[in-house]
């Protein structure tokens, strides 16, 4: 189960939205088949009775005033990184 | 050699006028000249550290008064940039800054620099970072630890009093151990985590990194409470964690018997053995209990945190912010040369693994597994605390390694995490005190206590320390 093809590797790539070259595919599948092999130590637990836990603080449904808050920041400033900007707006390239 | 002063000492002589916040700042900007040759500072912020310091001194007030300090690259701070030390965010200057910055400032600390650590906190040795690997201020062969290492090193070359980490499995102690320092993750939830580049949400911690824990405490009381913009964020104790009692006698404390197994170092044993003899004849009384399901901590956080760090790096696309190819021809080619050029081995390693383990037809086998094998861990910590007021071991199995040695074999990387990662699986509170040295490197001593009992843990820390 723990061995990944060549092909499962670009998959992943796929879904990662990674280019890799033919180097890294190889390197990948090697040490991403080995951190799987480790991982599936787990397989063997038994967890029988048990449920999953997906956060740790006990919180439920933190809710805050449905009301505008303004934190001061501008667009300028969130804007500044941007690659490209036309309009206040970020602009990509061409989408199709 | 430590060349500052208890920071609570420092911040009321700059209060009353006998040190000028000016100097203070002027004095972290020398030493990070003289240690240039450590690796352990990206950037400095010196223009924007120059001017706060001046306006202090106009007015000085607060707990931390002048006090400068050094915050991990993955805080989002103005001024310079923030980068992660990885590529992708390389060009990044933050809109505004994290929540645990804006407290500090509050209360009069200034931020000088911003330290090296491997990119995105993916690692344990800072050997990650895409721009340069920071070396161990006592040897400089061997790596700091990480992923928070150029911060733990910025504390022990005496850049500043104090530094920021964040511990997503280990990043802050193993780092403190690996350089003699203290080193603080709270309880989950204790700090809030907003203006930090997230990598595991349900894991990801902020604390300090000082050198005596005193200066942990005020720097966590400073921090921690509520934030609206965390709504993972949890109330501060009502004591808050300033003006700790050492607190020694009398506490039971469990010796955790999967710690001291295989693979630890005769040297770090001895130093764990000393430590355990001091804490005896000041009155603690010391056990031994097991926790089967330890050891399996480390393979359940390396399915959740590459789960949560796929979908925390989706956010990188090269559209908004940070490097983006110009050689795409179009918006999905842009995706893809943005993010294979922009991100690292290591990224990519966890973004695919993430990708792999919740990925239809394996999401029930790893990543609903691994939360439930979660379960049985908290569980375990439960019934140990049930019993025991502080749980102990060793912070690593061993002290600093060579750099290079472990860096072509990412699986021996994270197996270095190993004896850290149950507290962040778990949520707990941990810390790590200098316990001695080994082969002239230090050794650190692992502290894990009840959630929110983050006050009691570091009474304890700093009974020990005056041991």
């Amino acid at each position: 189960m723990s061995k990944l093809s060549r092909d499962d590797v670009l998959k992943l790539a796929l879904l990662s939205r990674l280019k890799l070259t033919d180097d890294e595919i190889e390197r990948f599948r090697v040490e991403l088949s080995s951190i799987l092999e480790y991982v599936e130590k787990l397989n063997s637990v038994d967890v029988s009775g048990l449920e999953p836990t997906y956060q740790v603080t006990g919180l439920k449904n933190v809710m805050r005033k449905d009301e505008p808050v303004d934190y001061g920041y501008e667009t300028e400033g969130l804007l500044k990184n941007a690659p490209a900007v036309k309009d206040n707006q970020f602009k990509v390239k061409r989408v199709l | 050699m430590n060349d500052w002063a208890a920071i609570s000492e420092i911040a009321e002589k700059v209060r009353s006028g006998e040190l000028k916040a000016i100097d203070l700042v002027k004095k972290s900007l020398s030493k990070i000249e003289e240690t240039k040759d450590y690796n352990a500072i990206i950037s400095t912020v010196e223009e924007r550290a120059l001017s706060r310091a001046a306006e202090i001194d106009k007015d000085p007030k607060g707990k931390l008064a002048g006090v400068p300090f050094i915050a991990k690259d993955n805080f989002l701070t103005l001024g310079g940039k923030t980068t992660a030390a990885s590529n992708i965010l390389k060009p990044f200057e933050a809109p505004y800054q994290a929540t645990a910055i804006e407290k500090l400032e509050a209360e009069g600390a200034i931020c000088v620099a911003k330290a090296n650590l491997d990119a995105f906190a993916h690692g344990s040795s800072t050997e990650n970072s895409d721009f340069f690997t920071t070396k161990n201020p006592h040897d400089q062969t061997r790596v700091p630890g990480g992923s928070s290492g150029g911060s733990a090193a910025s504390v022990i070359l005496d850049i500043a009093p104090f530094a920021l980490g964040t511990d997503t499995g280990g990043s802050i102690r193993l780092p403190a151990a690996f350089c003699g320092a203290v080193g603080y993750k709270p309880t989950y939830g204790l700090v809030s985590r907003s203006g930090v580049v997230a990598m595991a949400s349900s894991t990801d911690v902020i604390g300090p990194l000082t050198r005596i824990v005193e200066d942990t405490a005020l720097v966590l009381d400073v921090m921690s409470g509520k934030d609206e913009l965390d709504s993972t964020t949890i109330d501060k104790d009502k004591d808050g964690y300033s003006n700790l009692q050492s607190e020694l006698s009398g506490k039971k404390i469990g010796i955790v018997k999967e710690y001291f197994e295989e693979g630890l170092e005769p040297g770090v044993k001895k130093a764990m053995d000393d430590a355990m003899e001091k804490l005896r004849k000041a009155g603690a009384t010391l056990e031994e209990i097991s926790m089967p399901s330890l050891p399996l901590a480390l393979a359940v956080y390396y399915i959740i945190c590459p789960a949560e760090v796929s979908s925390n790096l989706a956010r990188y696309d090269g559209q908004r912010y940070g490097f983006s190819d110009e050689s795409a021809q179009d918006l999905n080619e842009s995706y893809f040369l943005s993010r294979s050029k922009g991100f690292g081995a290591e990224a990519k390693r966890r973004i695919m693994i993430g990708a792999h383990v919740l990925s239809s037809g394996f999401y029930d086998a790893y990543y609903k597994k691994a939360q439930t094998v979660r379960t049985k861990i908290i569980n375990e910590f439960e019934e140990a605390f049930a019993k025991y007021d502080l749980l102990l071991g060793p912070t690593c199995p061993g002290v600093a390694f060579k750099i290079g040695e472990k860096a072509n074999d990412p699986l021996q990387m994270y197996l270095t995490d190993i004896m850290t990662v149950a507290a962040n699986i778990s949520g707990n509170p941990a810390i790590s005190v200098p316990a001695g040295m080994s082969e002239n490197l230090p050794v650190g001593l692992q502290l894990i206590a009840p959630h929110r009992a983050d006050r009691e843990l570091l009474n304890a820390a700093k009974g020990f320390e005056e041991l």
